[in-house]
């Protein structure tokens, strides 16, 4: 720099002349180099996402090739007889997540609420942090809680109750005598998506233009008026997007719901049953998985959960995309 | 109607009546739900930490956190720094290039072709990561704390980068401007103006990431299931002890002092994991104040 510099004014000296040369020679390679190493490393990104995919694919090909399609809707699990199938794991996925959803996606969007508009700003500094602090906690110490403290609570006292009084409707039935069962783990997956659904939409909710909930609130609507009639409409995608990417969450979660979902392999209609999801299943069987056979077929739900997750997410974002909210960071 | 009528008595309260009072009620028990879900949630948080503090604190002591087990811990908190450090140093020189690469080199549609990308790796089951590593590395040469420290880093990558890319986005476009107004090269302006600045919150973001794939589980089971929880191992070539797996393995036993090892296990590391984070917010926040002035 201060060679090229002080040789400014006057004639260049060759020499000078031959060190600028050197030196733009020089930072034309380091720009080709950092450019290279970034670029190097978003292909990295994208080739991991490919390779993901095909690697399951590749790893349940022996399973997909001995069950074929039928796989998705068979459920008879038995290793012992080389029998596999994950209709019941699809069925415990699917429904352990949206009833999850059910309770977690109302209650993380009112606290989305809370922290953007109701509460005084001091509250919400405060309260926000802890929210996401939920999401901070290890899932397995999650699913550890859930088992020791939460099971048991749940099967003396939130069981019994629901089956007393809403015994009629058959997805209450009677309690297990273990307390675990579907419907704890739908409460562990609840506890771990509203942290997530509750920033997101705290997030749009404080997007919402002032001036229009102003704009309402004089012409005298209510606080909840302007929440229903303004915050609420204008922000539905994101909401959607945000419910979307807790849900995927839940339906990939492992090793919380494995401890806490009993290993039930029947499709039961009361949530009170043990039951077991495709993530949970591979956590659980895949240690002590020993043919061929049952390590495909762990591939071959590991495959079925990837398709799900994947268009859950790619649901999300093209709704958060197309609808104009920024996909924002899940942490 | 008379004139007299439409004059309001003016002695009567002045508080509202028939409709609006039906709908500022409405209102009011809608403020209520809406703080009681917050108040929820923190409860839930709440009795969470409490459980794992008043049943963890009794398992602790200086022993338990230095020894091997059944006695104590040591191995396990070894192994996890291990690991979490080897995937740490592979995962934050990719997280920070990718977003160099969305900030100062790629145009708009590229810049949103990579955030779906990120945004799809983030949302990746972790224990599909788990199945690609076993399946890529640990079948062919067996379990080990380095493979283990892979899936781990394909975890942070995301974060790392999303995190970065919005501290970037913060460094003032006339640093950049000047910086090529004196002619200075690309690269140079970049790795000596641009990445500085930013340090803050690279820092921010990686030990974030650090916070969430220390819990991390999963894929675990298929990297580095296999150890011996009683002696330290430093070898980040062969299976290494880990806490996550081993409250896992501990939950399933039956017995109560593998229970009271599985809270002594769950206090450490949720101590550690929140005061990370916290920590990082904090950094997160006196760093952005900075740019912002």
């Amino acid at each position: 720099m201060s060679t090229a510099a002080s040789s400014g004014g006057a004639l260049p000296r060759p020499r000078a002349a031959r060190a600028a040369a050197r030196r733009k020679r020089f930072d034309r390679l380091g720009d080709r180099a950092l450019f290279g190493v970034c670029l190097l490393a978003a292909a990295i990104a994208a080739l991991v996402i490919v390779a993901v995919i095909y690697q399951v694919v590749d790893g349940a090909s022996p399973a997909i090739s001995e069950f074929g399609l039928g796989f998705v809707t068979e459920t008879t699990w038995q290793p012992n007889f080389d029998e596999f199938g994950a209709g019941s794991l699809i069925f415990g996925t699917l429904v352990s997540s949206f009833f999850a959803l059910l309770i977690g996606g109302p209650l993380a969007i009112a606290i989305g609420l809370f922290l953007s508009l109701l509460a005084p700003r001091g509250v919400s500094s405060v309260i926000s942090p802890l929210v996401e602090m939920l999401a901070a906690i290890p899932s397995v110490i999650l699913g550890f809680w859930g088992l020791i403290v939460l099971a048991p609570f749940v099967r003396d006292h939130v069981e019994p109750t629901l089956h007393d009084t809403l015994g009629f409707i058959p997805i209450f039935g009677p309690p297990e005598a273990t307390g675990l069962s579907v419907f704890t783990a739908s409460l562990i997956l609840t506890i771990m998506m509203i942290p997530i659904i509750a920033s997101i939409s705290r997030d749009l909710f404080l997007a919402v233009p002032r001036d229009v909930q102003d704009g309402a609130s004089a012409l005298g609507a209510t606080r909840w008026e302007v929440v229903r009639g303004v915050v609420l409409p204008s922000t539905t995608s994101g909401i959607v997007a945000a419910s979307l990417l807790g849900l995927g969450r839940a339906l990939g979660e492992a090793i919380a719901v494995t401890q806490v979902i009993g290993a039930g392999s029947e499709i039961q209609a009361s949530l009170f049953e043990t039951g077991d999801t495709l993530a949970a299943r591979i956590a659980n069987q895949f240690p002590g998985a020993l043919t061929e056979l049952h390590i495909a077929s762990l591939f071959y739900l590991g495959a079925i959960l990837l398709v799900i997750g994947l268009i859950t997410n790619l649901v999300a974002q093209w709704i958060g995309r197309r609808f104009g909210y920024q996909g924002a960071a899940v942490r | 109607m008379s004139q007299r009528a439409a004059i309001p008595d003016p002695s009567a309260p002045l508080t509202p009546s028939g409709n609006l009072r039906r709908r500022q009620l409405a209102s009011r028990i809608a403020v209520f739900g809406a703080t009681a879900a917050a108040v929820l949630a923190v409860a839930v948080l709440g009795i969470v930490i409490y459980s794992v503090v008043a049943r963890g604190a009794s398992a602790l002591s200086l022993d338990f956190l230095i020894k091997g087990a059944p006695d104590g811990i040591g191995p396990m908190l070894v192994g996890t720094g291990v690991i979490v450090g080897i995937a740490a140093l592979i995962a934050t020189p990719i997280g920070v290039a990718i977003a160099l690469f969305l900030t100062e080199y790629a145009g708009r549609r590229l810049t949103s072709l990579i955030q779906l990308t990120l945004d799809l790796m983030n949302g990746l089951p972790s224990i599909i990561i788990g199945l690609f590593v076993f399946i890529l590395l640990v079948e062919g040469s067996g379990q080990s704390g380095f493979f283990a420290s892979v899936a781990l880093a394909i975890i942070m990558v995301p974060l790392i980068a999303r995190g970065t890319q919005e501290v970037l986005l913060l460094v003032p476009q006339n640093l950049r401007e000047a910086a090529d107004a004196l002619g200075v090269a690309r690269w140079r302006a970049v790795l000596t103006i641009v990445l500085p600045s930013a340090m803050g919150g690279i820092l921010t973001a990686t030990v974030l990431s650090v916070a969430r794939a220390a819990g991390e589980t999963a894929p675990l089971i298929f990297a580095s299931n296999t150890f011996d929880p009683a002696n330290y191992s430093l070898n980040p070539f062969e299976a290494l002890p880990n806490v996550p797996i081993r409250i896992f393995q501990l939950s399933e036993e039956p017995s109560p002092t593998a229970i009271s090892e599985a809270w002594g296990l769950s206090l450490t590391l949720v101590s550690l994991i929140l005061f990370a984070s916290l920590g990082a917010r904090a950094l997160h926040a006196r760093s952005k104040r900075r740019m912002a002035s």
